[in-house]
């Protein structure tokens, strides 16, 4: 919350350096505010009460004696919504808080204030809600063709692609069913935010967020206030991964604050995040590739399936993904793909890194190993041959006009040569500290997998982001609503200034909604290009502005002038002042940027519907226990397609940690559920990869070629890392283990088949 | 602050005596070690917090000592001290089942006297404490009592300890010869037992020791597997034969009283037994195929 | 057995905790009574070590400590491991190698890894992976943190680590 300041060499802190991050410090030192640390004079405790049933009816709702417990100021139920009582990103579906049906474990039934969480525990145990229990529809597979569960029907979005012929047959055809369990994003910061009641009415936010504006919009209308009355502070972000882009506590905190006239805070557990926020959509998944006898795709047949569970949430864009890029990076000439995500009583689900490419890599890239096998061919080489390029066209009928080094990345990824060594500590084997294994049970395996997807939002969305640049006595302010997430934008942001301006200090104000505009979601790997470029063109009209004055002022024309080192120089070097003189009176500029327009798909999932594609291959090598079950993943390689390389270091935290994402769901993460419920809401079951699962991340190459129309050249990098290496994992447990192993998480019982004698 | 609230009931205990006077006011009390079971419960709001004694400052429970051919461990000994390499010494599988035990900030303060407080069927050093015999000495304001472990812990989660009570220490047996824990886990640190495994030897007495973890509501001795490994092992050239394995293995199996939940299913944590039980003997003895 | 208030050691100073509910937790404490927000709130069961404190010689996780049963103890919290205006050769580490992303795990790592090299000054990578194997880290997948410490351990051996 507080202005972030540092003084950076400029040297070592300009486009492509690994400048530090201006939030490091605070970081270190434990003094970063995130969400969850703010306090406030006079400040109270909210909590939520929430349905223990995935279906229920609502028959009775009392909270007369919550109300008496000493310390409770105040309880609200769906009948306090002052505005509109339904809520969502894309499509408003989903209540503030439940009136008469509750749909899924976990949605939120009444919310309290008081003075200390062990109070407000108190009182939502004293909550009296009589449910009438339901059948809850947990089975995406007849939700289509069941009674709707919701108003707006049980299929969120329906996506056909018909690309081609839709009849040719190849002579080589393989055909497999595969399925993605349920990933949670599992940020560390738990949902979190203080809510400050303004004394004109309206209310000030504190929140971890991805988007303030969209949260501000949705806040309001729930409110009944006019959009400027929120006003929303982007407060310390633990983490986000897609899973702070809907909104969660952020009405119920308003609601509360603007009931008892008090600051509120909240902060959700563990437990309560599981089910308040959206996950990774569970997808089931059909798939029938066509080829001829020298291995050239001729079509791709699929069907995709996505569970979103009970709300709208992004599904609809997320199945778009999905349905677009679910043959991979391949040139296909004909497909159908038919893409379907559906309404249940599952937890809902949504945004997560990856956004549906993640699912359908895990299946085009076991089939593409299939087609290997079949043709006898290196599954390398199938790839090589298939793989996209510049001037091909996508399944959508779009050209890719810009860079696809999607062989570049095969070939590096394919090539490195590993250097990791065998340990045989049993701690570094399969069971890891359990000590379960010695060297001679385990067998190892390795294989390559590469995917792709869209960089920002596409099918005609109106995508911009704002920015602002003020340089004043040499000092650079940039105002920008970017949410940092952890993703390095502010280091970024930074360094665009100092390339463009020539100053060493740069200040990053709050992001907030007061100050400055949208600057749209931090997601979709799009805030590098977009409020990158949005930085950019506000410091170019910041820096043109500054030289027009010096020439007017000083009698030189414009081309002979540059911005060095805290100067205006001529270029004779006859001539210098310094920017802080030059600067005495503020220069400002107010910007909007978008990228190209993008439209809609046609009703045969037809059209130039995204900016641009970024392009990753992993390589994975496992150890794996076949008696036991358990896998180790030894050494992930990887390629990546970067268009240019803005911060060496902040890249390679990128493909890390995303691969780190892609492991988990390879081998150990779910969101396990059964007749509705969550199994394993917590640290404690839900299995996220420590220091001993996750393999060293050996960087085979960085492919950079300049993206046309991209600010600097540079795609986007958070999401590729996380889209192949799941594919790639599995595809080496599979080569270790000669199993089919359709399904991720690969689970023990997948790799050891054991049946209990009845 | 609501008054109902302001409350400071936590009585942190200077010496064993002064536990007991306070268990003996209040036998109902919340008993509080290393914190890492209990405060779990009180975070999440399922246990409420009335009186609470600390025992984890109690000069007597800490520290360790050697008998003979008995080593006592103070209740109050952490997962990190058993670790050590003097107690991983004497008791190998106990130092093993340590290091699988939560995280290395887990294993600074949870104890064995919480281990066996809690008396989760998941407990990482329980079934090696059940194969030695462990004995408990446990201790009230108005006596002491000495309980073996097996009739300690009765139940999933239920144990013999008496309102007033307190785990004082713990004496297990030194035996000569090899030792190993195995504990299954779908992560590779900080997990909970899906199943686990303990075999020592007692090379003076030509015996094997065993116990299987997580597959019962109590840690189970597999008796007829012991003494058929125990018969058929050549002690002085300490080989076994493959079909003795194969029959320890099966037999260690069908001791397993495994349940189905959302962890592991009873058919996996019984193939697991299989599985490890005949790993940890082969690493003990060589096989021998002649 | 009642008091109105007790007393905490936090980084070397005497802190009165009054009126307060039995059930707090060390972490709550700290972060929410006596204005140390460092150690952080991640899962409070003892999964995440986001919550990592040391008291006395031993890193634990402050979630699971009842405050009350904390006094007479000396606890240092991230905020303790260096003076103002001043980083520790692990926290510069940190910085340097980018080990920071949203920078959440970030003190309990630094807790923890403080700890680990003034018992270990040259730890190999599994003893690192080992020690830090109760601090979850969602962002970095762990790269930049392993190379943090091994930079910092270098510098503790008067070694420079390229």
């Amino acid at each position: 919350m507080s202005e972030v300041k540092t003084k950076t060499p400029i040297s070592n802190s300009r486009i492509g350096d690994s400048a530090p991050r201006p939030d490091g410090i605070p970081k270190v030192k434990g003094t970063f505010a995130f969400s969850s640390d703010l306090w406030h004079e006079k400040m109270l405790w909210g909590g939520t009460l929430r349905s223990p049933y995935p279906a229920a009816r609502i028959n009775k709702l009392d909270i007369t004696e919550a109300l008496l417990i000493d310390g409770v100021h105040t309880v609200l139920t769906h009948s306090d919504v002052p505005g509109e009582a339904v809520y969502g990103l894309e499509h408003a579906d989903q209540p503030v808080m439940a009136a008469e049906v509750v749909r899924y474990e976990g949605e939120p039934v009444a919310i309290v204030a008081a003075d200390h969480p062990e109070i407000v525990r108190r009182a939502l145990a004293a909550i009296k809600v009589e449910y009438e229990e339901m059948v809850p529809l947990t089975d995406p597979e007849i939700a289509e063709s069941v009674g709707h569960i919701h108003p707006d029907g049980n299929v969120f979005r329906k996506i056909n692609i018909r690309h081609g012929d839709q009849e040719i047959q190849g002579d080589i055809q393989v055909e497999g069913f595969y399925e993605v369990g349920m990933q949670d994003q599992a940020f560390l910061g738990p949902e979190s935010g203080l809510a400050v009641p303004g004394e004109d009415g309206g209310v000030d936010l504190y929140v971890s967020t991805q988007w303030l504006h969209a949260d501000q919009r949705q806040v309001a209308s729930c409110l009944g206030l006019k959009e400027e009355d929120v006003r929303i502070t982007l407060a310390g972000v633990g983490g986000a991964f897609g899973a702070r882009e809907d909104l969660s506590l952020h009405v119920h905190l308003c609601m509360l604050a603007m009931r008892t006239n008090r600051p509120v805070k909240m902060i959700y557990s563990r437990e309560e995040s599981f089910h308040g926020h959206v996950h990774r959509h569970p997808a089931k998944m059909w798939y029938r590739h066509h080829a001829d006898r020298e291995g050239n795709l001729l079509r791709v047949e699929a069907r995709v399936l996505l569970d979103g569970g009970a709300y709208a949430s992004s599904s609809g864009a997320v199945i778009a993904n999905a349905a677009c890029f679910a043959a991979g990076p391949y040139r296909i000439p004909n497909a159908n793909i038919e893409g379907i995500v559906v309404r249940t009583n599952n937890p809902p689900c949504g945004a997560m890194r990856g956004f549906g490419a993640v699912q359908t890599c895990m299946g085009h890239e076991a089939q593409m190993d299939k087609l290997a096998a079949v043709l006898n061919v290196d599954p390398v080489e199938i790839r090589l041959k298939n793989a996209l390029k510049t001037g091909d066209q996508l399944l959508t009928g779009q050209i890719i006009t810009g860079t696809a080094p999607v062989a570049e990345v095969i070939r590096t990824c394919a090539e490195h040569v590993p250097s990791y060594q065998k340990s045989s500590d049993l701690m570094s084997l399969p069971g890891g500290a359990g000590r379960t294994a010695d060297p001679e049970h385990i067998s190892r395996g390795e294989a390559i997998a590469v995917g792709f997807k869209n960089l920002m939002f596409s099918e005609g969305f109106d995508d911009f982001s704002s920015a602002v640049c003020h340089l004043e006595d040499g000092v650079a302010t940039i105002t920008c609503a970017c949410a940092e997430v952890g993703q390095g934008f502010v280091t970024l942001a930074q360094q665009i200034t100092r390339e463009i301006l020539g100053v060493e200090e740069v200040i990053l104000a709050p992001a907030a909604t007061e100050t400055v505009g949208s600057a749209g979601s931090t997601s979709a790997s799009r805030q590098t290009w977009m409020s990158g470029g949005a930085v950019q063109k506000a410091c170019e009209e910041v820096r043109l502005k500054l030289l027009q004055r010096v020439t007017e002022e000083h009698e030189i024309g414009i081309d002979d002038l540059v911005l060095a080192e805290g100067q205006v120089l001529s270029l004779n070097g006859d001539f210098s002042i310094s920017i802080d003189v030059a600067t005495e009176n503020p220069l400002e500029a107010r910007v909007e940027y978008r990228h190209a327009p993008t439209f809609p798909l046609d009703e045969n999932g037809q059209g130039d519907a995204h900016v641009s594609f970024a392009f990753a291959a992993h390589r994975a090598v496992v150890d794996v226990d076949p008696e036991l079950g358990l896998v180790k993943v030894v050494e992930l390689i990887t390629s990546q397609d970067v268009g240019r390389l803005l911060n060496p270091v902040q890249a390679i935290g990128q493909l890390e940690g995303g691969a780190a994402q892609g492991v988990g769901l390879a081998v150990m993460e779910e969101v396990l559920v059964a007749e509705g419920n969550i199994r394993n809401a917590s640290f404690t079951d839900y299995l996220i990869p420590t220091a001993l699962d996750m393999p060293p991340v050996e960087v085979a190459a960085i492919i950079e070629q300049p993206e046309p129309g991209a600010p600097f050249g540079a795609k986007g990098i958070g999401e590729p890392p996380s889209i192949s290496s799941t594919a790639a994992v599995v595809a080496a447990i599979r080569e270790a283990t000669n199993l089919e192993l359709p399904r991720v998480p690969v689970r023990l019982t997948d790799i050891v088949s054991v049946e209990e004698p009845s | 602050m609501p008054a109902a609230l302001i409350l400071m009931p936590v009585t942190v205990a200077r010496s064993l005596d002064h536990a007991l006077a306070a268990l003996e006011e209040c036998p109902e009390a919340i008993i509080l070690a290393g914190g890492t079971d209990v405060m779990v419960q009180v975070n999440r709001g399922s246990m409420p917090v009335d009186q609470v004694v600390a025992i984890g400052r109690i000069p007597e429970l800490q520290g360790w000592s050697r008998e003979g051919d008995w080593l006592h461990l103070g209740a109050g000994v952490t997962y990190s001290e058993m670790m050590g390499e003097e107690i991983s010494s004497m008791v190998p599988a106990l130092a093993q089942a340590s290091r699988t035990v939560g995280s290395p900030q887990i294993r600074n303060a949870g104890t064995i006297g919480g281990n066996l407080g809690t008396s989760s069927p998941a407990g990482d050093t329980l079934p090696t404490l059940f194969a030695l015999e462990a004995v408990l000495t446990i201790r009230s304001s108005t006596g002491v009592r000495k309980l073996p472990i097996n009739q300690f812990i009765v139940g999933v989660k239920q144990n013999a300890l008496q309102p007033g009570e307190l785990i004082e220490k713990i004496s297990v047996p030194v035996l000569e010869g090899p030792q190993e824990f195995c504990k299954i886990g779908p992560r590779n640190a900080m997990v909970i037992s899906v199943a686990s495994f303990t075999l020592l030897t007692d090379v003076k007495e030509s015996q094997v020791r065993s116990c299987l973890g997580t597959v019962g509501p109590v840690p189970i001795r597999p008796t007829e597997a012991e003494n058929l490994l125990s018969n058929g092992v050549n002690w002085e050239k300490n080989k076994v034969s493959s079909e003795v394995l194969e029959a320890f293995a099966s037999l260690c199996a069908d001791a397993a009283q495994p349940i189905d939940d959302h962890r592991g299913s009873a058919a996996y944590r019984r193939h697991a037994i299989k599985i490890l039980s005949r790993r940890a003997a082969c690493r003990i003895f060589s096989e021998d195929n002649s | 057995m009642s008091n109105d208030f007790y007393t905490l050691n936090v980084n070397g100073e005497d802190h009165q905790v009054a009126d307060s509910w039995a059930g707090e937790s060390l972490l709550w404490v700290l972060r929410e009574r006596l204005g140390f927000p460092g150690a952080k709130n991640a899962c409070e069961e003892g999964e995440c070590g986001s919550c990592s404190v040391r008291i006395g010689e031993e890193v634990v996780c402050s979630c699971l400590v009842l405050a009350g049963s904390a006094t007479e103890q000396e606890i240092t919290t991230i905020e303790g491991l260096s003076a103002e205006g001043e980083l520790s050769d692990v926290q510069q580490a940190f910085i340097d190698a980018g080990a920071v992303q949203c920078g959440f795990c970030t003190p309990g790592l630094l807790v923890t890894i403080d700890d680990l090299l003034e018992k270990n000054e040259n730890p190999d990578d599994l003893t690192v992976r080992e020690a830090i194997s109760g601090n979850l880290c969602r962002c970095t997948g762990y790269g930049r943190i392993l190379e943090a410490v091994q930079i910092a351990a270098a510098s503790r051996r008067g070694e420079k680590r390229e």
